[in-house]
């Protein structure tokens, strides 16, 4: 009975939690008279592609098509994914290698810096990158996002450096290698899948942002995934079913991936106040 | 030349112990430096930046290229927003909204995450991932698709208000016809929608903090505890709540610094800036700063409030962390 109680309550959880990720996923395929009709069906009756054809061929904005917005975000997302996991890199085997004497006040500046509400800095950052000539380039995105991502990327990847046996490199340092060779051919492979974790943190840091995406770019052809899908929505007659397709894809590669490092996540956050 | 070669040469031999011993000590600090910079300079340099020009009149594009000069507004800026009848109102909006999404998130996720721990294996499996898929979801989709369930013509909310009966729903809100509905007109009503859009998108990672707090918590405490007569509710209280204590701390602290900055979800309830009534604080300094005519000093002075506001709370969070870890 008891077992009962909890068990459907656990139920009910799920289904709140997600329904909206399933109602997108139905909705993106459901024909405009199914999802425009009085009686909502849980799951399409006469399920159909055309809202996905519709978004990946047709144009949103004339001349340029959800493709287009997929890439600018690609882009985005990978060149901040290589510049910040290769910085983070660096710092991380600063911190958990070295013994030096800025080591505690860089690491509780990375603590800090993480609190800073980056809504309060578009401001300042707008000003910048005007002045640098960046403004309505993709680079003035991924400039800002490797500086967003930084932070607990390092925090991230200090971890698995610092779980990296020592003596591996020390043998290695005795057989004749020197300091590159260790770190390429002993420390990065085994760091390698913190690496993909960090990476993927900065991926969907990228990948989600909505703010300086607004802000920075002018030009329709340059928007970001997120910044195009305010176009679909806030009007008198949303279409729905392409809006549904494309949240749908916009969500997928997150999802796929967050749910890869959400363990991570969870532990860089609450850093040390949970063991286990 | 013989001379100028070997006489580097023969210096080097000399004092390669002591620059190799230099140079190992450089090494950290070498390998910090890309990253310093870019959190210097993307970071802590506009945060610095941000309270310079709230002191100044910024309001034409000629003035950010660097064009025109900056002319000095002093506290000016804060006077006026902070007697600013609206502002004030955006503010107590801010913090009344943060408040009731933090005490909600912590409750719901503490319950889901307690829940979770005792849930046989491969429910609490089910469960646990249908709950991540909440909190993968990136924030804007999730609103949006919370747009589309509160639709006013063929959302599932109204629809499902169509389909109560019309007298229960006539004696219980005075209509019975919901189609056209504005869900998002009201204020109240918009708040309260995207209280359910932010709960519903970062209790999971309460929950599963709390889980994994709850995991590190040896049984044999809960046994002793069981044992001595304790119900369910006197043993989490008086065992479980105050080992996870720290846990707790943080969380609510991540989750105020989170709550008071919403923007994204908001941004895409609203559909952009023009309903004022909707406002909060970061999107009340990134309209004031960017929505024509332009207000750059008045904006960052927002943000400056907002800053120093979570800086409050941050102080607290790195001195939990600081008594929880050593670095």
């Amino acid at each position: 009975m008891k077992r009962a109680v909890l068990n459907a309550t656990g139920l009910l959880v799920a289904l709140f939690a997600v329904f909206p990720v399933f109602w997108m996923i139905s909705t993106s395929f459901k024909p405009n008279r199914e999802i425009f009709s009085s009686t909502p069906q849980p799951v399409p009756r006469e399920p159909t592609l055309q809202h996905y054809r519709e978004i990946l061929t047709g144009n949103l904005i004339p001349g340029v098509t959800f493709t287009d917005f997929f890439v600018n975000s690609l882009l985005v997302a990978a060149a901040t994914v290589l510049v910040s996991g290769l910085i983070a890199l660096l710092a991380a085997t600063a911190v958990a290698r070295f013994r030096f004497r800025l080591r505690t006040s860089f690491l509780i500046m990375l603590l800090v810096v993480q609190m800073i509400p980056l809504e309060a800095l578009v401001i300042p950052l707008f000003f910048m990158i005007q002045r640098l000539g960046l403004y309505n380039t993709l680079p003035s995105l991924i400039l800002t996002y490797i500086g967003f991502s930084l932070p607990f990327a390092v925090w991230m990847l200090r971890g698995f450096v610092a779980a990296v046996p020592k003596e591996l490199e020390e043998a290695a340092a005795i057989d004749g290698a020197n300091r590159a060779q260790t770190f390429w051919r002993i420390l990065l492979p085994l760091v390698a899948p913190g690496l993909v974790a960090t990476s993927i943190f900065s991926f969907i840091v990228a990948w989600n942002e909505l703010i300086f995406a607004l802000t920075f770019i002018n030009d329709q052809s340059r928007y970001t995934l997120p910044v195009a899908m305010t176009f679909f929505f806030g009007r008198d007659d949303t279409a729905w079913g392409s809006v549904m397709a494309a949240s749908t894809l916009l969500t997928l590669p997150v999802m796929i991936f967050f749910i890869a490092v959400q363990r991570r996540i969870v532990s860089g956050l609450v850093a040390g106040a949970v063991k286990g | 030349m013989t001379t100028l070669t070997k006489a580097p040469e023969s210096a080097a031999g000399r004092e390669t112990p002591v620059r190799r011993r230099r140079r190992l000590d450089h090494v950290p600090y070498l390998l910090l430096l890309p990253c310093a910079l870019v959190i210097g300079v993307l970071l802590l340099w506009p945060l610095g930046q941000v309270v310079v020009m709230s002191l100044y009149d910024l309001d034409s594009v000629r003035q950010v290229r660097g064009e025109r000069e900056w002319p000095w507004a002093g506290l000016g800026n804060y006077a006026e927003i902070l007697g600013d009848p609206f502002f004030r109102t955006v503010l107590r909006n801010t913090v009344l909204f943060a408040a009731a999404n933090v005490v909600l998130t912590m409750i719901l996720g503490t319950l889901v995450g307690l829940l979770l721990n005792r849930l046989g294996r491969r429910m609490a499996t089910f469960v646990g991932s249908c709950v991540m898929l909440a909190w993968a979801t990136p924030a804007l989709t999730g609103a949006i698709v919370w747009k589309w369930i509160f639709d006013d013509t063929s959302g599932l909310v109204t629809w499902f208000f169509n389909a109560l009966p019309d007298g229960l729903s006539g004696a219980l809100f005075g209509r019975a016809n919901w189609t056209g509905y504005g869900w998002f007109n009201d204020p109240l009503l918009f708040f309260a929608i995207l209280t359910l859009v932010v709960v519903w998108h970062s209790f999971p990672f309460i929950a599963v903090s709390v889980l994994a707090g709850l995991k590190s918590v040896p049984s044999e405490l809960h046994e002793a505890a069981r044992v001595d007569g304790a119900g369910p509710w006197r043993v989490f209280w008086s065992v479980t709540s105050p080992l996870l204590r720290p846990v707790f701390g943080i969380l609510v602290v991540l989750s105020t610094i989170w709550d008071f900055k919403v923007f994204t979800q908001q941004y895409a309830l609203a559909g952009g800036t023009q309903d004022r009534s909707t406002y909060m604080l970061s999107i009340y300094s990134y309209a004031t700063a960017f929505s024509p005519p332009p207000k750059y000093g008045l904006g960052s002075a927002a943000a400056v409030i907002l800053t120093l506001i979570l800086l409050v709370v941050t102080g607290f969070y790195i001195r939990a962390l600081l008594k929880q870890e050593e670095l």
